[in-house]
């Protein structure tokens, strides 16, 4: 029972750090939420998966990050706001877009259970939000950083559902190393792309 | 010593390796000669047998352990590996003419290794995860350092990253289905996913926006490389996919998918690339009628499809390579790939008009070019099957036909008295002309590769039957 409990809180943060994602302008804000967005994925994990092995998403997913942080400190430009107050780019219309990817996800998630043998709902819940909001987040951008984030965050939902039914140690190995390799790209971008086109309030 | 590591982890090792050199055409050089090593060596050692040198005894092992895991490599498998080594060494030799080299060799070679692992590995669904790393490390390769990312990489990078998902719980699913045949609704799950997981992978009608978008942006040689490898590994992969599971190689349903998949790539692919004014486009359009025409194989009965699928692959590559690098000569230059730049180009770059030409005329299937044979075969295969199929087809090669007419065009119209320059290198007129004349013996004399294309479908147990 408490077990649940801490599973449906877990659903709870990863809806507040998806939504804030959708909504932060500040880098530094987005990858704290990404952050936090790796320990309700650690929770999820760690009810299939030893906690040595549940564990190593936690610190790829911090260590990816730390990377794209490391990378965005040393860019100079400042976060541009000037798009926040238009609609329907603002942050009215990313909120409105959230609750409608929320309100496709919730009556799937009994269905979905049903596929994966031995996995509870708050599991898939949180798997499938993670992956709705991930994907709402790569439609709406083509800012390097917001697209990486976007792509470790339906990643992070789809690893959720797949330490159900997989436990392969290479496989975790495997999720790991692309888990990274996505965030070293990404930090490969926002070097490439030149100063101007990197704040976060960009809309895409 | 075992194979995996002669072809897979040497590889790897050989990429740092080859980023050493600072001057381009060494790089190129150590690139194609490294490959060709592993192809020969893939030819020419025998995997699993004891070979006998002097009074040493050497045994190449076929398989390795990774984390409880095991990759093989078997002698069925030796065929294939030739081909996919040879085809690089021949990407990483015109990697200097193109001005690619730092960049294109070392990555190229390790995209290649991980790929060959993505065909290694077992249980083979991991392979998607490998497909990624790949594809993680084609990015550096089609977006350099100092150039503002464009829409076209990050559409690469989110289309090919969603694949990789569908793919793992497709197979997930389909060890579901091998335990309980009977049940319909986890059949139908499964090839869902396994179809979306392939329509990302292969950039399938409507997800191959990205393509166009690439070759416009990107340097026409890189984007040609991950044009060919890309794809050419996810269809054996995806054939492995058919050769295991025996209801969906025997689904009519799938057969059906293949070839609608196919023909609607085909004809928008060729109909799009009509309508072109960017030869850069133009080539990733033929790019994308390749693909389907691949799909179109793989449709047939088994012991003609697959032999046409196999015909298809290295004059794909082939053109791809020439159509790419005489498009760098041109990119190289200065000049932009648009048509109304390029008007009268020819007598500025003779030779490369000429592969431009020939490489856009091969992917159209015109006879005497290396694309005829494998066009011709599944042309009359699909016309066996469905005539409305074929003249689908044929509108789609006469799409793409139109697009190379309307390229010679423009690089013929020079206006009256305009001299004729050489503005090529010697190592470009080499290599361009020597892919030319590879064009035409390939059409000419398909049988020439008969020894290497007779064993590849050894590699797929039961459709190589």
């Amino acid at each position: 029972m408490t077990v649940e409990i801490i599973s449906w809180a877990t659903v709870g943060l990863l809806l507040a750090t998806t939504v804030g994602l959708l909504l932060a302008r500040d880098w530094r804000w987005s990858l704290g939420l990404l952050a936090l967005q790796y320990l309700g994925m650690f929770w999820m994990v760690r009810l299939h998966w030893p906690i040595a092995m549940a564990a190593v998403k936690l610190v790829t997913g911090w260590m990816a990050a730390a990377a794209l942080g490391i990378t965005r400190v040393g860019l100079k430009s400042e976060p541009d706001t000037a798009s926040e107050q238009s609609w329907p780019e603002g942050r009215l219309f990313r909120v409105l877009a959230a609750i409608l990817v929320l309100v496709t996800i919730l009556p799937s998630v009994p269905h979905v259970a049903l596929i994966f043998p031995g996995i509870g709902l708050p599991e898939v819940a949180g798997a499938l939000l993670l992956i709705g909001m991930g994907l709402l987040h790569l439609g709406m951008t083509v800012q390097p950083l917001r697209i990486t984030i976007g792509l470790l965050t339906v990643l992070a939902g789809f690893e959720t559902l797949y330490a159900a039914v997989e436990t392969s140690i290479l496989v975790a190995a495997l999720l790991a190393v692309v888990n990274l390799g996505l965030a070293l790209v990404g930090s490969y971008l926002l070097v490439a792309a030149p100063e101007e086109m990197e704040g976060m309030g960009e809309n895409g | 010593m075992s194979a995996p590591i002669i072809w897979i982890l040497l590889p790897l090792g050989l990429s740092l390796l080859v980023w050493l050199p600072r001057r381009g055409h060494i790089t190129a050089m150590l690139g194609g000669l490294s490959a060709l090593a592993l192809s020969g060596a893939a030819w020419l050692i025998p995997v699993d047998t004891a070979l006998r040198i002097g009074p040493w005894s050497l045994k190449i092992a076929a398989s390795v352990q990774i984390l409880g895991r095991r990759i093989l490599i078997s002698p069925a498998d030796q065929p294939m590996l030739t081909m996919i080594y040879g085809l690089a060494a021949l990407w990483f030799f015109g990697a200097h003419a193109a001005g690619l080299a730092r960049r294109l060799v070392p990555l190229g070679m390790a995209i290649t290794a991980l790929l060959v692992g993505s065909l290694a590995v077992e249980p083979f669904l991991y392979a998607a995860l490998l497909i990624e790393m790949a594809v993680l490390l084609a990015i550096p390769l089609l977006s350099p350092p100092n150039q503002k990312p464009g829409r076209g990489v990050v559409r690469f990078l989110i289309y090919q990253t969603l694949g990789m998902p569908f793919i793992l719980f497709s197979g997930w699913l389909l060890a579901g289905v091998e335990a309980s045949p009977g049940d319909l609704a986890l059949a139908v799950q499964s090839a869902t996913l396994l179809g979306l997981g392939f329509a990302f992978l292969l950039a399938i009608f409507p997800l191959y926006t990205w393509i166009p978008l690439l070759t416009e942006e990107s340097s026409p040689y890189a984007v040609g490389f991950i044009l060919w490898i890309l794809p050419t590994i996810t269809l054996l992969f995806g054939t492995g996919f058919l050769d295991r599971y025996s209801w969906l190689r025997e689904s009519p349903q799938m057969l059906s998918i293949l070839r609608s998949a196919g023909l609607l790539m085909i004809t928008t692919g060729g109909l799009w690339a009509a309508f072109q004014r960017h030869l850069g486009r133009m080539m990733g359009y033929a790019a994308i009628t390749g693909v389907g025409f691949a799909l179109l194989a793989l449709s047939l009965e088994p012991e003609y499809g697959l032999a046409a699928f196999f015909l298809l692959i290295i004059p794909r590559a082939i053109g791809l390579a020439i159509w790419a690098l005489s498009l760098s000569v041109l990119t190289m230059h200065g000049e932009s790939l648009r048509f109304r730049t390029m008007l009268g180009k020819m007598q500025a770059y003779p030779v490369a008009s000429t592969g431009i030409i020939l490489a856009h005329l091969s992917a159209t299937g015109l006879p005497l070019l290396a694309g005829f044979p494998a066009f011709f075969v599944i042309w009359e295969g699909l016309a066996r099957q469905s005539i409305g199929a074929a003249i689908w087809l044929g509108l789609g090669l006469a799409g793409l036909f139109t697009g190379a007419v309307r390229t010679l065009a423009v690089l013929v119209m020079s206006s009256e008295n305009t001299p004729w320059e050489w503005r090529e290198t010697w190592l470009q007129d080499t290599l361009i002309g020597l892919g030319v004349i590879v064009l035409f013996m390939y059409g000419l004399f398909p049988q020439w590769l008969q020894p290497l294309l007779v064993n590849l479908p050894a590699a797929f147990e039961h459709l190589g039957q």
